[in-house]
């Protein structure tokens, strides 16, 4: 009998009988969905880990030179955060050795900040994340004027006392106005507004847009760091070879000044986004691992249901049997008829769970700040495996029909 | 060897039920011709369903030898033996059979299907066949939507669309009432008059009145073999 028609055929004792087929597929149905909805939020994850939080956090081909890590993922232990705390800062000095030194071509900024509160007339916007910088540093965020300018090297030398705000920190204190011209204090210091950045949008739910950025030169630089310290030594190379490149410049460069011996450990980090990501991807790594696991019980699962159901199948249609192979069915007839009806009810349970793991991964993205991206590839594995489980739970049930004598399967009541 | 469509040559047939053996069948020996209308009478326990058994190759003899149309099925595989009522054996039985979920012409294209003939031509064929049975305007009706009579023509029309060699009837008006009954027993005497081999398994005289020549069994032997006029069938009818 062609496929065509035995799944048809199939599909006609599915409709048959829609609540037990629909029980029977529950398994493959939640094992399927399970698969659909980790993959599409792992594989979410890692889009928005590589791009957006590597690249709106650090940059792209950027590293920074700090005297400590900024993000920490995982554990760290107690010993390793009193070594960290030990770490000398980084100074203009060190920056400007660096820079001097190094042969990679490279954008460096050098950057202090600190959280500090910014108002306008009365209104006040606490906790809000104030930049001292160089000009690069507009270049290196790749940070797009909204309105306005970004400030030039000149002025960052000096110390002209002139911001550009982040989008939202702009809306909050001029409610629409226009920010440009206006004056704000940083701290108690009046600056000049010259500039507006357009909107980056929200990190795992947290706005990227609540920021001022001034001078390096800038009097603010008294209330965010001690004298010719800074937090961050931003360094952007011009593609990931050439960063690789220059973090080892950097860390030879470091350590000579540093006077450090071979063996001893560097008392600064150089963060990147591969390292934040490397975490990331231990993460995603036993998601992945965990997974097939977790997938294969529930189909297991659904797999016994399914050769049960089949069993029942095959046992309330022996007399249907003993017609067929009267009328001249062989046993692989009636064999591909059960394995192939068996199958056509897996897979029917895998493209629910297919609907149900997309829709899963739909909600996760409309109601939380975490993304889903939905993989084509789990969407052909769920197909598979619903295929995969149905004709191996049917292959049993259907090997008992085609060995039905004919005689006592028509005679059966 | 002869010509005969059905030659069976010391046919003998023993069940296990439990510790004791039966025998059914002990070594029967029966030539059926092209053409014939052959009634198999006999009381319950006779070997009746067992004869109609081996006769439609659904089951193989103990000991003995069966030629159908020039093959040995005696000793055939299972599938082998379904090739042979696939192509052979038109059956028709007292409960119908019909596949109750597919429609007239479904069950009709049934036998088609497993001698792998295409979809179009089982169609053609299958509507055919019904039309053949004056059941043209009741293709698409399921079996439960038909009477008992327009249902037994349906397993008429599956029986014969393979245009077998035997046309295979057990008690086929078993469950019909008499008037029914006789319409049945009608298409059977047509479909012979047009040179089809038909053998009916019956305990009821009146039915196997309609045949050409009754054999009766009796303990699992030929008991009588007895050709009656054709007259006798035609008048009934």
């Amino acid at each position: 009998m062609p496929l065509y028609e035995a799944v048809v055929l199939a599909l006609g004792s599915i409709r048959a009988q829609k609540l037990k087929s629909f029980f029977s597929l529950i398994g493959v149905l939640i094992g399927v969905t399970f698969l659909i909805a980790v993959v599409s939020i792992v594989q979410g994850m890692n889009v928005y880990m590589t791009d957006k939080f590597a690249g709106a956090l650090i940059g792209v081909n950027t590293f920074q030179l700090r005297s400590r890590p900024n993000i920490v993922m995982g554990n760290t232990t107690e010993e390793q955060w009193r070594a960290w705390n030990r770490n000398p800062r980084i100074t203009l000095e060190d920056a400007a050795y660096v820079e001097e030194h190094m042969q990679t071509p490279a954008r460096f900024a050098r950057v202090g900040f600190d959280r500090i509160s910014v108002g306008w007339r009365g209104k006040l916007a606490k906790d809000i994340s104030v930049n001292t910088t160089d000009a690069e540093f507009f270049t290196i965020k790749h940070w797009n004027i909204e309105e306005g300018r970004a400030f030039s090297q000149q002025e960052v030398n000096f110390g002209a006392q002139v911001v550009v705000l982040g989008h939202d920190l702009a809306a909050k204190l001029f409610e629409g106005r226009d920010p440009i011209g206006q004056t704000v204090t940083l701290g108690a210091l009046p600056h000049r507004v010259i500039g507006v950045i357009a909107p980056q949008g929200t990190l795992f739910g947290i706005s990227l847009d609540k920021f001022a950025v001034t001078t390096l030169g800038s009097p603010v630089r008294n209330l965010v760091n001690r004298p010719h310290v800074i937090d961050d030594f931003h360094i952007q190379a011009q593609n990931p070879d050439q960063m690789r490149a220059a973090m080892e410049e950097v860390t030879v460069l470091m350590r000579s000044r540093r006077g450090l011996r071979p063996g001893q450990p560097d008392n600064f980090h150089l963060e990147s986004a591969e390292a934040a990501l490397a975490t990331w991807d231990k993460i995603s790594k036993i998601l992945f691992m965990a997974l097939p696991g977790l997938v294969a019980i529930s189909l297991v699962v659904g797999g016994i249901v399914i050769m049960n159901i089949m069993l029942m199948a095959v046992a309330e249609r022996t007399r249907e049997i003993g017609i067929r192979k009267a009328l001249g069915a062989k046993r692989r007839d009636i064999m591909a008829q059960f394995v192939v009806e068996s199958a056509t009810l897996s897979v029917t349970g895998a493209v629910f769970g297919i609907g149900t793991g997309i829709l899963l991964a739909f909600a996760v993205r409309a109601f939380t700040p975490l993304p889903a991206a939905v993989a084509p590839w789990s969407i052909a594995v769920g197909v598979g495996l619903g295929i995969l489980v149905g004709m191996v739970a049917g292959v049993y049930p259907a090997r008992q029909a085609a060995r039905m004598d004919p005689v006592v399967a028509l005679g059966h009541e | 060897m002869t010509d005969a469509l059905i030659r069976l040559e010391g046919i003998t047939r023993e069940y296990q039920m439990g510790a004791e053996r039966v025998l059914a069948l002990r070594g029967i020996d029966l030539e059926i011709g092209r053409n014939e209308y052959v009634a198999i009478m006999g009381p319950s326990g006779s070997g009746k369903s067992t004869m109609m058994n081996m006769l439609g190759c659904l089951d193989t003899p103990t000991a003995g030898n069966y030629w159908l149309n020039g093959h040995e099925v005696s000793r055939m595989t299972d599938d082998a033996l379904a090739r042979v009522r696939n192509r052979e054996i038109g059956f028709v039985f007292q409960t119908f059979n019909l596949l109750p979920r597919a429609s007239a012409l479904a069950n009709v294209e049934l036998p088609l299907v497993y001698a792998g003939v295409s979809s179009k031509e089982r169609r053609r064929r299958a509507s055919a066949a019904l039309t053949r049975v004056g059941l043209g305007d009741r293709m698409h009706h399921k079996p439960n939507e038909l009477s008992g009579g327009q249902r037994q023509r349906v397993a008429i029309a599956r029986a014969l669309v393979n245009e077998p060699s035997i046309l295979l009837a057990d008690e086929p008006t078993g469950n019909l009432d008499s008037a029914t009954s006789e319409e049945i027993m009608r298409v059977f005497g047509a479909l012979h008059a047009q040179g089809q081999t038909v053998v009916i398994v019956t305990h009821e005289a009146d039915i196997a009145r309609h045949a050409h020549r009754v054999v009766v069994l009796r303990d699992g032997r030929v008991d009588t073999d007895q050709r009656t006029p054709p007259t006798v069938a035609t008048a009934a009818a």
